[in-house]
């Protein structure tokens, strides 16, 4: 059953189009991840479910319930933890959860209960009850995280939750969202780590500029290729030129397809090819027939990155670094304040 | 989980809880509640040596420049604290953590603005309270219990005015700098255009009209007549060059204010909290 519907969402920040009419609709009880570069829109459309800020244009509906008309009842239901960690560094990590547990209402003899377990659960009993300041990057995530579940929320949002974190504070998160999806929570997931999203989501939406590039299981979006990712190289540094030749050599061999250009890499070129023990042999003779060396040539698994390549002809970590310089940091922080 | 149903006591619960954090920061960060004190007690001591030997008929009402200086410390004091009620407001915007507060489904998202006016009423209640004492010690006086319900009722008032505004501005201003720096070029230009230092009969014309405006100055004269011995509200309060104010005008007055400004900011708190 669709829990929570999306349609035609646009948010535009003056001459930036954040969200250009997405269209998602998320299960019940599954781990939905939103998976995309830098400034891609994954936040604005995570904030926009939190009921932080409103679209300019379409609909959200979590439990049938309008999260514009009746914000009130949808921040009752979910818990959302933000990108941006942002706690009371005076307070202490159990005085931060009693004053959140008090947020939400919750009574008094559930809220030591609720406080008790989510400080076993995430494995914080050594450092609980020092100030949030002294806190190193996982804590601080492990405490937001225990924030945001206090009051068992039927949705869970995450922004980027392990972005920064040390390999035991990730596996704890990792191991708590798992146990939660199998108690019934959906969990909605935004990450631009690959495996993360590969290891844990249900289904996964990729974004891009905005827009929603491919949307699906994982594994289904990978088989879609229906073969191998192979990164061939002609030259260590090629340029523009010399690729397209290589490409047109590519398109005339049967059982290669989906090529394109990695600008960003060498000029490498990226494709799938079919599995077929031959076809390797027969790319090299049509190569050196053309007088082309190969330079190097990988063969792997499709992974989630090339769904995003082949719609954007850029790798994810390519478009992290282009959005890195591209963004203003300082007007994106005057934007996000209320 | 079950969440309770009534509005109410989620309202009580969610102002409680804001109003416990700004005291346990308080607590551990107690060195602006000290300064606070300390800095009105050091100009009662200093202006009080520097006019000890003023001719007595510059002060109406008071035999000593300490006794009348006495009603503009304690204003100011809660003044200067309900004009910088706006900056935790403002660091929790910068840093995000007002995110938390509004992800979160409040009875009425005025928890925030009622839990910060309580803080700074509290706040300024004990400041001056230890100012009074302070003062009594000193040989100024001290105020009926009657008076003392003047004193805290104006205090209330005062408090309520200047925190709307400065919520206000925590909201409107891009950051904490430009608070600070409005703080710094209001908060002591709005002390010396009052009647906290001279009475109007002193100032030059110009000025007397302009203190004769102030909202601090409505505060300070009503506190002035409650430490007299004969004190009521109908006694004269303030030789206005508009005319003369009793203790009940100077009140009514602020009230209108107050009021006035809550209806002005309304508006733009809702924008920011819905």
């Amino acid at each position: 059953m669709n829990q929570i519907k999306i349609q035609n969402l646009s948010k535009d920040y003056f001459d930036v189009k954040a969200l250009k009419k997405i269209n998602i609709n998320i299960t019940e009880g599954s781990l939905f991840g939103i998976l995309g570069p830098n400034g891609a829109g994954k936040t604005t459309l995570l904030r926009t479910l939190a009921t932080l800020i409103s679209p300019d244009e379409g609909t959200i509906k979590i439990n049938n319930i309008d999260v514009i008309k009746e914000p009130r009842k949808i921040r009752e239901l979910i818990g959302y933890v933000a990108q941006e960690i942002a706690l009371d560094k005076i307070l202490t990590g159990r005085e931060l959860l009693d004053f959140q547990a008090d947020l939400y209402h919750i009574d008094q003899s559930n809220k030591l209960e609720r406080i008790e377990l989510l400080i076993n659960q995430l494995d914080m009993q050594n450092w609980i009850d020092r100030k949030c300041g002294t806190y190193s990057g996982g804590m601080k995530r492990r405490i937001d995280l225990a924030a945001g579940l206090l009051h068992l929320p039927k949705v869970l949002i995450l922004d980027e939750p392990t972005v920064g974190l040390d390999i035991e504070s990730r596996n704890i998160i990792w191991g708590l969202l798992n146990d939660l999806k199998k108690d019934g929570m959906t969990i909605i997931l935004s990450s631009h780590y690959l495996d993360e999203i590969d290891k844990l989501a249900d289904t996964v939406v990729i974004i891009n500029d905005g827009k929603i590039i491919d949307q699906g299981n994982p594994t289904q979006l990978k088989n879609k290729f229906g073969g191998d990712r192979i990164i061939l190289k002609v030259r260590e540094f090629s340029d523009s030129l010399e690729s397209e030749k290589v490409k047109k050599i590519l398109e005339k061999i049967d059982g290669i397809s989906q090529i394109v250009i990695n600008a960003s890499q060498g000029y490498s070129l990226n494709f799938i090819a079919d599995r077929d023990k031959d076809l390797i042999t027969k790319l090299k003779v049509e190569l050196a027939f053309s007088k082309f060396k190969i330079f190097s040539l990988s063969q792997s698994q499709p992974s989630l990155d090339d769904v995003y390549l082949q719609a954007t002809g850029k790798t994810l970590q390519d478009a992290e670094l282009y959005m890195t310089g591209k963004r203003d940091l300082k007007k994106e922080s005057k934007q996000s304040m209320r | 989980m079950e969440i309770q149903q009534y509005n109410f006591i989620f309202l009580y619960q969610e102002t409680a809880a804001l109003t416990k954090r700004l005291f346990i920061q308080l607590k551990r960060r107690p060195s602006t509640f000290f300064a606070g004190i300390l800095q009105p007690i050091i100009w009662l001591f200093l202006f009080g040596a520097l006019f000890a030997n003023a001719p007595k008929d510059f002060l109406p009402g008071v035999d000593s420049y300490g006794n009348f200086l006495g009603a503009g410390l304690i204003v100011f004091t809660a003044f200067s604290g309900a004009l910088n009620s706006g900056l935790p407001l403002m660091f929790d915007r910068e840093f995000g953590f007002l995110n938390r507060l509004l992800v979160a489904p409040l009875a009425s998202r005025l928890s925030i603005v009622l839990s910060s006016f309580f803080y700074i009423t509290i706040l300024s209640f004990v400041q001056s309270l230890a100012i009074m004492f302070i003062s009594f010690l000193l040989g100024y006086g001290f105020p009926n219990i009657y008076g003392l319900g003047v004193v805290f009722a104006t205090l209330i008032l005062l408090v309520l005015f200047v925190t709307s505004i400065s919520l206000c501005l925590a909201f409107v201003l891009p950051g904490h700098i430009e608070l600070i720096a409005l703080i710094f070029v209001v908060n002591l230009p709005l002390l010396f255009a009052s009647t906290a230092l001279a009475p109007i009969s002193f100032m030059p014309s110009w000025l007397g009209w302009l203190a004769s405006f102030n909202p601090l100055t409505f505060a300070i004269e009503p506190i002035r007549i409650a430490y007299s011995s004969n004190f009521n509200l109908d006694l004269i309060a303030l030789n206005a060059p508009y005319g003369d104010l009793t203790c009940r005008n100077c009140i009514s007055l602020l009230f209108l204010l107050t009021i006035l400004s809550l209806v002005i900011i309304r508006p733009l708190l809702n924008k920011k909290l819905t």
